[in-house]
């Protein structure tokens, strides 16, 4: 059995740290999310397919409600479907448990968030540190990655700065660079530039590019701005729950 | 990840000082109160037993009335006399010495030195009875037991004090109306159990003590010592056999007398040691509820508060069982460090209260090695429903929380 055919299946996770796979990094096939029951029954997902290959890099939007928040948590492996197949680099992730789901994104995946979510009182290397802590890295290896993570996103010399020291396009940058220090298979950002203004979006925007462009990083990434989408190559947008069109950018240089 | 776990938690403790340290105090105080009554206690029986120990080996004492506790009320059983104790070590085989004892607190009076001294009417024999030896001079001669001779053996304090150190033998004091010559200096034996200085005694012949002193043949005490450990109930038995016969009691008759090993004295002043440390234990141990449950609170407000923190560490890929051991290991953190300072708090507090108590002061590993590993427990007990709280939090909810 190929690869491909296992992954149609949805094949077990097994040991997730070293798992490998050649098909699309995120494929749902008639994903629901429903909440509530009866009467109150709310379908934040109603049976959604779409694909997202390595090296993409997706915008999903849709205004508040259309469910793409739901999207992103189901993709970003914290949250399950209700029914239907989300398979992420081929493992069925409906089948897994809370702590499996852990691991996957421990090992795979990166995440960039609205608010930062830094550590507060807590510097810029520490930050950088903590995914690795949980995968058991050493402490040696651990500053030379953060301390290269910190050089990708531009910010050498501040390792030692906490959130408090720093300016929100900053602290976005340490957040970015706390996900790409794993060398994760899917960075999703959602919303990143949600706090920021206009400068510093295009700044985190071009930073977010240069990673996809640069190292081929996988990037999902969930706005209302029409601005920010245009960073991305694809477009999916939703409305009620559904995806309304999927459509391919050709942004220029 | 054992290591970086822990200096988390020492950082998270040390970011609230304040309110670490108030969350704690309820197991310093118990922690603190538990070294300090056990240390006491342990004193006490050490002390117990070392007075036992001098008090002179395998010794039963027998004095008239019925069954009574030390110190109880005067008996109105009539007194032995000098043939009940020629009888006694003539009678009773496990018996290897006996002697009369009969106190007497009395004014004594040396050159310009006048104070109140226990006198002891008795024979050569206390000093094998009690193993309290004469270190200078002699002890009484049979001669001057029988004829009541006005000579006295004193204890050390009486010659450091009264005789101000001089050499006392072939000295003369007197004691009430009595001139009596010095023959002998007891060893020093140091404070009695009960309080008192054991070696502000003067010991004379019994004879001199009943004609001269009190004017009367009674034996209040006879001290008996027995040939070894395992003969103690064997003469015991048989003293009190003999004095069954000697004082018409009959075998079923209740006896007028008491006979009295120091085990007994020991176990009761165990008893009553072992009661109060039981009780102020329950106190300590209510304590360390309190300060559990005030562990448990400040917890559950540390997890409220760092709920997107640990949201940010689940989305990250910390397994439940991570978030759950680290604040575990906060909780049994916050609640060792207690212990810890309850323990030296405590050590203190015993060791400033012995000599004022009149404990000696021992140090018992186990107990604090017991009271360190009981506040640890007390952590991760009830740092557990927090720590859990903590573990199954949704990420999704945590990162969206203010």
């Amino acid at each position: 059995m190929n690869e491909q055919a296992q992954a149609a299946q949805g094949r077990p996770p097994g040991d997730i740290s070293q798992m490998s796979y050649a098909g699309p990094v995120v494929a749902f096939d008639q994903v629901y999310k429903i909440y509530g029951k009866g009467e109150s029954e709310v379908r934040a997902l109603d049976g959604v397919s779409f694909q997202i290959n390595a090296g993409d890099f997706v915008a999903v939007m849709g205004p508040s409600g259309s469910g793409k928040s739901t999207c992103m948590n189901i993709i970003g492996c914290l949250d399950a479907p209700t029914a239907g197949r989300y398979l992420f680099k081929g493992v069925n992730v409906s089948d897994l448990s809370r702590d499996q789901r852990a691991l996957l994104r421990r090992h795979f995946l990166g995440f960039v968030f609205q608010g930062f979510n830094l550590l507060a009182r807590t510097t810029a290397l520490e930050n950088l540190e903590l995914p690795l802590i949980y995968r058991r890295i050493d402490k040696k290896t651990r500053r030379e990655m953060a301390m290269e993570a910190l050089r990708v996103v531009g910010l050498s010399g501040r390792e030692n700065h906490t959130p408090a020291e720093l300016s929100g396009g900053q602290q976005q940058r340490v957040a970015i660079a706390r996900a790409i220090v794993t060398q994760p298979s899917l960075l999703l950002a959602d919303e990143p530039t949600g706090n920021l203004d206009s400068a510093r979006s295009h700044e985190i925007m071009e930073l977010l590019s240069k990673l996809n462009h640069d190292n081929g990083l996988t990037v999902v990434l969930v706005t209302h701005e029409e601005a920010i989408a245009a960073f991305a190559r694809r477009r999916i947008e939703f409305r009620d729950g559904k995806i309304l069109r999927e459509t391919n950018t050709k942004r220029a240089g | 990840m054992l290591g970086n776990t822990l200096l988390m938690a020492l950082r998270e403790i040390r970011r609230n000082v304040l309110r670490s340290s108030l969350t704690v105090l309820g197991i310093i105080i118990g922690v603190a109160a538990v070294i300090v009554i056990v240390t006491l206690g342990a004193g006490t029986t050490k002390q117990v037993q070392a007075e036992i120990g001098k008090m002179g080996s395998n010794m039963l004492v027998l004095s008239p009335g019925g069954e009574r506790r030390m110190g109880g009320a005067a008996t109105t059983a009539p007194p032995f006399d000098l043939a009940d104790l020629v009888a006694v070590r003539r009678e009773v085989n496990a018996l290897s010495n006996a002697a009369p004892v009969n106190m007497r607190p009395m004014q004594v009076i040396i050159g310009n030195e006048n104070r109140r001294v226990n006198i002891m009417g008795t024979d050569s024999d206390f000093s094998a009875v009690r193993s309290w030896k004469v270190v200078e001079g002699r002890l009484f001669t049979p001669s001057e037991v029988r004829s009541g001779k006005a000579v006295c053996i004193i204890g050390s304090t009486i010659k450091n004090e009264m005789f101000a150190g001089q050499n006392p033998i072939n000295a003369s004091l007197r004691i009430g109306k009595v001139n009596c010559t010095v023959i002998g200096v007891l060893e020093s034996k140091g404070q009695a159990m009960f309080g008192g200085d054991q070696d502000e005694t003067i010991a004379v012949p019994i004879r001199m003590f009943q004609r001269r002193l009190t004017g009367n043949t009674r034996v209040d005490s006879i001290y008996i010592s027995a040939r070894g450990e395992n003969e103690m109930d064997d003469a015991k038995a048989e003293v009190e056999k003999l004095m069954k016969e000697r004082r018409k009691t009959g075998e079923e008759g209740q006896p007028d007398f008491n006979v009295r090993d120091m085990k007994e004295v020991s176990n009761m002043v165990q008893s009553t040691t072992g009661v109060l440390t039981g009780f102020l234990s329950a106190i300590a141990a209510v304590s360390l509820l309190v300060g559990g449950i005030g562990i448990m609170n400040i917890m559950l407000v540390s997890v409220t508060e760092r709920t997107r923190e640990i949201g940010i560490r689940l989305a990250i890929g910390a397994l439940e069982k991570e978030v759950m051991m680290q604040f575990l290991i906060e909780a049994a953190m916050l609640s060792a460090f207690g212990g810890l300072v309850g323990i030296s708090l405590g050590l203190l507090g015993a060791a400033a209260l012995a000599p004022v108590l009149n404990v000696p002061f021992t140090l018992q590993l186990s107990t604090v090695l017991t009271a360190f590993a009981f506040s640890a427990l007390v952590g991760v007990v009830f740092g557990f429903m927090p720590a859990r709280r903590a573990a199954q939090l949704d990420p999704i909810e945590a990162l969206r929380h203010e």
